[in-house]
């Protein structure tokens, strides 16, 4: 792990002038965002914005050509795979739900806990109390503990969405990242949705990407416009919806 | 009380699995050797040595399977780790020859006589010795898997492309080892065994103990896969199957996950080669052809992958087939059937014959559980409803 000569910057996660283009095509430019430790963020726009490409640079799925990338103000990002970075805590929702279907939903959570992940440490793993209570618990919240041992590829759509947050609740991580949590949901669902992260905000840093505009006033945080791959436009959900570029491209006329 | 690590979650199919391998490991070497030849109930010695083989196949297969059916890693040069072991068992049954050859030298085998060898090449040191070749047998094979998984793992080499790469591993050690420099032998390889541990490898009552140690060892190997599968480790290999990307983002080094069980598969295969060498009574480079390999995976796919118990029996159930068509006229065909087999098992029973049997089961008990409480609803409604 790279570490930088003390904190830079006092933001949990520090993206500066980022750049990535996939062959030729500039997906992200010059973007820049701070996230607060404790913060909640909501990222808009439209489709190709760069929005999930923005998770992946910051889970170490896809390296940038450019920029600086820092998790609590000291550790560059950008040097470090996937699963170093899910070790210092940065979990993540996917935007298509990716659950482990041919398992049960209590062993998606089981494999989700924050516990030792090493080959050694799962071979010789026993479960025990604190562990079992802790799955228990999610369960719960996930509204899930009667469907514990139904294959997860049996879900629907919503109930996924559901168990991967859950999964992100058992992996507990100080920086989530949530991708469309409510695409495939009820209203009533979606409605829940924002309850539980706004209850899961109030311990952890959350970024959620959405395009579902009531689900992001009922969140009531601030709000982040992407565009082109950089920044649009920033603030309230009142502010940033009347600023005209937002209009012009994401919101319509 | 505990239970053990190899025997806890052994469920009725790993149970019952265990208790034929075992009963036919007892008894058929008892009638081998008890009952008088020509006695309608006496294995005769030839099928004893095909049975063992059969074995030794299983135990092969189980190897495929546990990084196949449940960590998604389709190798088709595991051939290669079975060979490498049975080289080195080859290797420990030339050194007892001494000068009982041929050319009667105490040191040289045959083959390096007649290749004018000056003297033993450094790698067949140690090999007299029982205890080391046995060793070389599980570490020759794991140490080319973990050098090799080790490159093609970190590079994230996955699906089609690490299946050509392990069938090009296996080529290149096919024409290595048919070379006479190479130092084993040659197209011929090593043969005209003479004994192990001091007894005679033709005699029944050896061959009779071979096929025993090959149930024993076959055992043994279902007990190890089946408590890495039921491990949570396990469950770490089917999530790495079913969504490696995701697996990493939990926090899970995939790499690690996959060189662990590719390793532990290759030693296991190794075992398999040596106790299959002195059965035969020969090893040569064909054992390395790339075919051979793809062989290993079909028996596991007609067996149902996954499963553990269904590559054991897929093994032993297609080998059962070769050995009865190619002793008949259908002989040049048998490819061809094969080949048939695997297109007609993927697109009819693609889980394999113990796989759909298990799904069948299951589907059983499914309808049992939903008549039973549509039993139970219908007595609800057939009770008298009260006035509203
Ligand atoms: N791996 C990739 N290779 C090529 N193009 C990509 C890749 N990932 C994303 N893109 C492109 O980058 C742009 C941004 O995509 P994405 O981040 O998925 O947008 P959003 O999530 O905001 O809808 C899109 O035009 C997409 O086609
Ligand atoms: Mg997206």
């Amino acid at each position: 792990m790279s570490v930088m000569e003390g904190r830079t910057t006092s933001a949990l996660l520090y993206l500066d002038g980022v750049h990535v283009s996939f062959d030729g095509f500039h997906a992200i430019n010059n973007l820049s965002l701070t996230l607060e430790a404790g913060e909640m963020r909501a990222v808009i726009g439209p489709n190709g914005a760069g929005k999930t490409t923005m998770m992946d640079i910051i889970t170490g799925k896809t390296k940038p050509d450019e920029g600086t990338v820092l998790f609590d103000g000291m550790t560059d990002l950008t040097r470090l795979d996937e699963t170093h970075i899910a070790e210092l805590g940065i979990g993540r929702k996917f935007q298509k739900p990716t659950v482990f279907e041919s398992q049960t939903i209590e062993d998606n959570l089981l494999l989700a806990l924050n516990v030792d992940h090493s080959v050694k440490g799962t071979l010789f793993w026993r479960g025990n109390r604190d562990e079992s209570e802790r799955i228990d618990r999610v369960l719960e919240t996930i509204r899930l503990t009667d469907a514990r041992n139904r294959l997860a590829g049996s879900l629907s759509h919503g109930q996924k969405q559901w168990l991967e947050i859950g999964m992100l609740l058992a992996q507990d991580p100080k920086l989530l990242l949530v991708d469309e949590p409510v695409a495939g949901m009820t209203d009533v669902e979606t409605h829940q949705t924002a309850e539980l992260l706004k209850a899961i905000n109030k311990e952890k840093t959350v970024m959620v990407v959405e395009h579902d505009m009531t689900f992001v006033r009922e969140l009531g945080v601030k709000v982040t416009c992407l565009h082109e791959g950089t920044v649009l436009a920033e603030g309230t959900i009142d502010q940033v919806s009347s600023n005209e570029r937002v209009i012009e491209v994401y919101l319509g006329r | 009380m505990t239970p053990h690590v190899l025997t806890r979650s052994l469920d009725r199919s790993a149970s019952i699995f265990i208790l034929v391998v075992a009963g036919l490991g007892v008894l058929i070497p008892l009638s081998n050797l008890l009952l008088p030849a020509g006695s309608a109930l006496q294995v005769p010695t030839y099928l004893v040595a095909l049975f063992g083989k059969y074995a030794c196949y299983a135990i092969l297969a189980l190897s495929i399977d546990l990084i196949w059916g449940y960590c998604g890693i389709l190798s088709l040069g595991h051939g290669a780790f079975f060979a490498l072991g049975g080289y080195a068992m080859g290797m420990y049954l030339m050194r007892q020859i001494g000068s009982r050859g041929v050319y009667g030298n105490p040191i040289l085998p045959d083959f390096m006589v007649f290749l004018n060898y000056p003297k033993l090449p450094w790698y067949w040191h140690g090999f007299d010795m029982f205890w080391f070749a046995a060793l070389m047998v599980i570490v020759v094979p794991g140490l080319l898997a973990f050098c090799f998984g080790w490159l093609a793992f970190r590079s994230r080499v996955t699906g089609v492309y690490l299946s050509i790469i392990t069938q090009a591993m296996t080529y290149a050690l096919l024409l290595a080892f048919f070379r006479n420099d190479f130092g084993f032998g040659g197209n011929n390889g090593l043969t005209d065994f003479k004994d192990i541990l001091g007894f005679n490898v033709q005699a029944d009552g050896t061959r009779a103990a071979l096929f025993a140690l090959s149930c024993l060892a076959l055992i043994l190997a279902f007990l190890i896969c089946r408590a890495v599968v039921t491990s949570k480790l396990g469950k770490v290999l089917v999530a790495i199957r079913d969504a490696e990307s995701r697996t990493r983002f939990l926090g899970y080094r995939v790499e690690s996950y996959k060189l662990f069980v590719f390793t532990l598969s290759a030693c296991m295969a190794g075992v398999a080669g040596a106790l299959y060498v002195p059965q035969v009574g020969i090893i040569n480079p064909s054992e390395f052809a790339p075919g051979n390999s793809i062989e290993a995976v079909i028996w596991v796919a007609v067996g149902g992958r996954g499963t553990l118990v269904g590559a054991a029996l897929g093994a032993v159930v297609v080998n059962y087939a070769k050995t009865y068509f190619t002793s008949g006229p259908l002989a040049p065909y048998w490819l061809f059937m094969l080949g048939a087999l695997f297109i007609l098992v993927t697109l009819l029973l693609p889980k394999g014959i113990v796989g759909t049997f298990n799904a069948w089961r299951e589907s059983q008990k499914e309808t049992q559980v939903a008549n039973a409480e549509s039993a139970a609803l219908e007595d609800g409604v057939g009770e008298p409803k009260p006035a509203e």
